[in-house]
């Protein structure tokens, strides 16, 4: 049994839920209580979504729990199919029908539909959100290419150049739900066909039955989201021999490195290599001397798996910032990450607990947070200025306007999004400045969100900084001459002065600090 | 009984589980805490359903069953002790915790009245703990605070003394206008149940006179008239006719005179009729759809048509308790159709046949209906906002009239380019 107050991801059927209403002509049947039809709303508000998720819930009680749900769960597939005339149905449980065993998919396919089913297992009690996706994305390729793959020789991903047409790709993993896939499918296709490369078919996305039975006519595969397409990648490679591009085309570098990748797997010479790095403002801008201040800004990253390393690689190669923390809540991409944080030297935080994301993140003392919207909200109450880069999604992360995060776009995007919560670089001197003016004390902090207002987070704030100002008061005293000059440092990186002060102090067994151990300690530390 | 057209429909459902209530129930009550023992499947239901309002530290949370928790029922109840010590330690300010049941935990039936009533001997004099089910298999929706409210009754203390007991939670701001009317009209000793501190349980005995002020709550007024408290039966108090039968049915069983209630009542319902009038403009004549979910459905139809003027398409709610529905049922107009549970396509089937001018629906279904051209008004937002009472007609009103009014506004000429 795990406490949860908030979870990063939902269960393993609401990633069914995802794939399913990404795609067309396909509907799902899920054997569910009545409550559990609360996720058509993560489609329809946070998405704002103009049709409903293509989902029968069963609806069973518990009265019918003595009887005979068997029948219930045929009921409803009959009815289902009648009304929507799915080409491909999915049929599952959500986890209390996983616990009566009625075993849906097995019974829709004693139905005799000649509609091909896919029969969803995914155990409710130990996967979550992204793995079902993953698992349901996996088995509706496998229902529907299982025969053809058998038929068809190894796809050899330079056959295009004997076909006699341009290249093709298929670009695989966008969801609904998904971290800003909307605009990256756009800005993707947008960079392949640039570079004379077709787009064969974009799943789930949009696509339909139909699609995913000619998949195949595609040379190679593209894997937007290791979360979501890698095991069906890993699958149409085994079985059709069909190669795919493992880098993640956010940033600069990858973005390169993706069109790289393309290129060589396709075998399609580059011809453009000197054009490519000027194609997004990011290099210029982080070049151009207002980003000066940027340098060694102290960055905490936490999100899902593709979205953490992704941000942590700009953070450190194409901004200059300093990554102090690196984390997931994705645990299928746990070793990705670990190794990402040890290329920079950290430790990589693995957790579902959001309030051991904020301990780490209060202890890294960061100068911006890159994380979810729950990131958002701990980075707020610590007065750290955050930009959100992954999922669990909000409506905030869904914008009106065209805002991808991957290929040049994206790069530009990113740069916007994670500078404009900081100061401006003139403006962080002037404020140095005047620091002591009555506009920039405490509580005037300039552009940054102010701290929470409502009541109980204050009082909650409030009861843990008393705890901590008691367990400090106990290993060493600061004296007034200390105090004062603490109050002078800037309050972002007041936390981390006190406490490697307090580390210096009590490694070479002084009794108090005063003004002048906190230069000590400064200079002992840079 | 008026000549209302009942109905029954089975199917799939489009509506929230009793675990939802935790939302609103946790604010009312903010020393209680409130733990599901469910899946991950009910703490993103919570999250969700909360998450589109709020997102701070919660009062809710979830104690996960894993696959370990289902091989045996032993270490589940040992497992929960775990979970439960962990959040006490964490959380001191916690004086009520409700253990939650829901539809696994239902299922595989873990006991989680053995489970409290251990843990409240361990706890004694610091944190008290009461069980109920939330569980979609069981509740819909604000079913769950009627089951939070029963598993209270047991705590409440007796006395003999006569008071008025509101049973149901109101915004604090409402319950203090109707204390003070009450006041007014002369019933002096008025309490609250749920109270505003969960510490705080009203004392019940045989000279308590009960009245409702939300239309959810059958098996709460089954065990307080166990324990001798009198039922006052009364329309419930949406809209200036629903509160002010509400006030004057309370007199009666307070013996107070009638004219006392409409000398108080009178200036604050004429204000309440000017205020709604500028509604009434939008909504008189227009055909509403209601579809079942907060079970508030039939009060706010008779508000909408008896105040507000709209036609009555259809009433959907999710059950029928007809005992408390009654007084309500007569105000409806007759031939009414009222429809009890839902199949939700055939429902939305007859919504489209009706081209009705507004829909009263759930979140999952407000924006799908808004793309096929209909307006809707989500429901939830019904339990998350101050509407009882004669003061908030008009605020009630205004709920249903926005979304028309935004209609004529982004039809005209702001929006369409030719």
């Amino acid at each position: 049994m795990e406490l949860t107050l908030w979870t990063y991801e939902g269960p393993p059927h609401v990633g069914a839920m995802r794939v399913a209403s990404s795609m067309k002509d396909i509907h799902y049947v899920l054997h569910a209580p009545q409550g559990d039809t609360y996720a058509d709303l993560l489609f329809t508000m946070i998405e704002r979504r103009g049709q409903r998720p293509p989902v029968t819930y069963t609806t069973f009680q518990a009265r019918d729990l003595g009887g005979d749900t068997a029948e219930l769960v045929k009921r409803n597939i009959t009815e289902a199919v009648e009304r929507f005339k799915p080409k491909t149905l999915l049929v599952g449980e959500s986890c209390t029908a996983e616990l009566i065993q009625d075993q849906p998919g097995a019974l829709a396919k004693g139905m005799g539909f000649d509609i091909p089913i896919v029969n969803l297992e995914l155990p409710a009690y130990s996967k979550k959100e992204n793995w079902g996706a993953s698992e349901t994305f996996y088995q509706i390729i496998r229902t529907l290419l299982k025969d053809k793959v058998n038929e068809i020789d190894k796809i050899n991903p330079q056959r295009w150049k004997s076909l006699g047409r341009r290249p093709k790709v298929n670009i695989l993993g966008p969801t609904l739900l998904g971290f800003r896939c909307r605009d990256d499918v756009i800005e993707i296709q947008r960079i392949l066909s640039e570079q004379g490369i077709d787009t064969n078919v974009v799943a789930p996305i949009g696509s339909s039955p139909e699609d995913i039975e000619r998949l195949t006519d595609a040379d190679i595969n593209v894997c937007l989201y290791h979360e979501i397409a890698e095991i069906s990648c890993e699958w149409l490679k085994r079985n059709c021999g069909m190669e795919y591009t493992t880098t993640i085309p956010i940033g600069i570098k990858n973005t390169i490195n993706f069109i790289h990748e393309v290129h060589e797997k396709l075998d399609l010479p580059l011809t453009n290599k000197g054009e490519l790095e000027h194609k997004s403002k990011l290099p210029w801008y982080s070049k151009s001397v207002d980003s000066n201040y940027l340098t060694g800004k102290r960055v905490f990253i936490f999100g899902d798996g593709t979205h953490a390393i992704a941000a942590a690689k700009i953070a450190k190669d194409e901004l200059g910032f300093e990554v102090v923390g690196l984390g997931t809540y994705s645990r299928e991409m746990a070793r990705q990450v670990r190794a990402a944080a040890k290329d920079l030297n950290i430790e990589a935080l693995i957790t579902n607990s959001y309030l051991e994301v904020e301990d780490a993140m209060k202890k890294a003392s960061p100068e911006l947070v890159l994380g979810t919207q729950m990131e958002r909200h701990s980075a707020k109450r610590l007065g750290i200025p955050c930009a959100v880069i992954s999922t669990p999604m909000h409506v905030q992360d869904v914008p009106a306007r065209y805002s991808p995060q991957m290929g040049w776009e994206g790069a530009n995007v990113i740069f916007d999004d994670w500078v404009h919560p900081l100061m401006m670089g003139l403006e962080e001197h002037l404020i140095d400045m005047f620091k002591h003016d009555f506009e920039f004390v405490d509580g005037h902090q300039s552009h940054l969100g102010h701290t929470a207002t409502n009541a109980p987070d204050n009082k909650e704030t409030k009861h843990e900084q008393s705890n901590i100002s008691i367990k400090e008061e106990k290993t060493i005293l600061w004296t007034e001459s200390g105090k004062a000059e603490l109050t002078k440092v800037p309050f972002f990186v007041r936390g981390k002065v006190k406490s490697n002060t307090e580390k210096y102090a009590l490694s070479k067994g002084l009794p108090e600090i005063n003004d002048e151990t906190l230069y000590d300690a400064k200079a002992f530390f840079s | 009984m008026s000549k209302v057209e009942l109905n029954k429909e089975t199917g799939p459902r489009e509506v929230f589980c009793g675990l939802t209530s935790i939302v609103w129930l946790h604010r009312r009550m903010p020393d209680a805490f409130f733990l599901v023992v469910g899946s991950r499947t009910c703490a993103h239901l919570i999250q969700s359903a909360a998450g589109v309002m709020i997102f701070a530290e919660p009062r809710f949370g979830t104690a996960i069953l894993e696959e370990k928790d289902l091989a045996g029922l032993a270490d589940a109840h040992e497992e929960l002790d775990r979970v439960v010590n962990d959040l006490i330690s964490r959380r001191p300010e916690i004086k009520t915790l409700f253990l939650v049941g829901s539809c696994p935990s239902e299922v595989i039936k873990l006991d989680l009245a053995t489970v409290a009533e251990k843990l409240n001997k361990r706890f004694l004099g610091q944190v008290r703990f009461v069980n109920y089910s939330g569980s979609g298999i069981e509740t819909t929706f604000t079913q769950g605070e009627d089951g939070a409210l029963k598993a209270l009754v047991p705590l409440m203390e007796s006395t003999d003394d006569e008071k008025l007991l509101l049973v149901g939670t109101l915004a604090n701001n409402v319950e203090d206008r109707f204390k003070k009317i009450f006041n007014q009209i002369g019933i002096t000793n008025v309490e609250s149940f749920p109270p505003r501190q969960s510490t705080e349980l009203p004392k019940i005995g045989k000279n308590t006179k009960v009245l409702l002020t939300q239309p959810y709550l059958s098996d709460t007024v089954r065990d307080l008239k166990h324990r001798g408290c009198e039922i006052i039966y009364a329309p419930f108090p949406l809209g200036v006719e629903g509160s002010t039968k509400w006030f004057l049915s309370a007199a009666e069983a307070f013996k107070i005179n009638e004219l006392k209630v409409h000398e108080v009542i009178a200036p604050l319902a004429n204000r309440a009729r000017q205020a709604l009038e500028k509604h009434t403009e939008i909504l008189r004549g227009k055909k509403l759809f209601l579809l079942p979910e907060s079970q508030l459905e039939i009060s706010l139809a008779r508000f909408l048509h008896n105040e507000c003027g709209m036609e009555l398409i259809e009433v959907g709610t999710p059950y029928l308790n007809k005992d408390l529905m009654d007084e309500e049922l007569n105000l409806l107009p007759d031939d009414t159709k009222i429809v009890e549970g839902q199949h939700v396509e055939k429902q939305l089937d007859r919504v489209r046949a009706s081209s009705p001018d507004l829909v009263v629906c759930g979140m999952g279904l407000a924006n799908p209906l808004e793309a096929e051209g209909i307006s809707t008004k989500w429901s939830i937002e019904m339990v998350f906002s101050p509407i009882h009472g004669i003061d908030q007609a008009a605020d009630l009103a205004g709920l249903f009239s926005r979304p028309l009014k935004r209609n004529q506004i982004l039809t005209s000429k702001t929006l369409a380019t030719h």
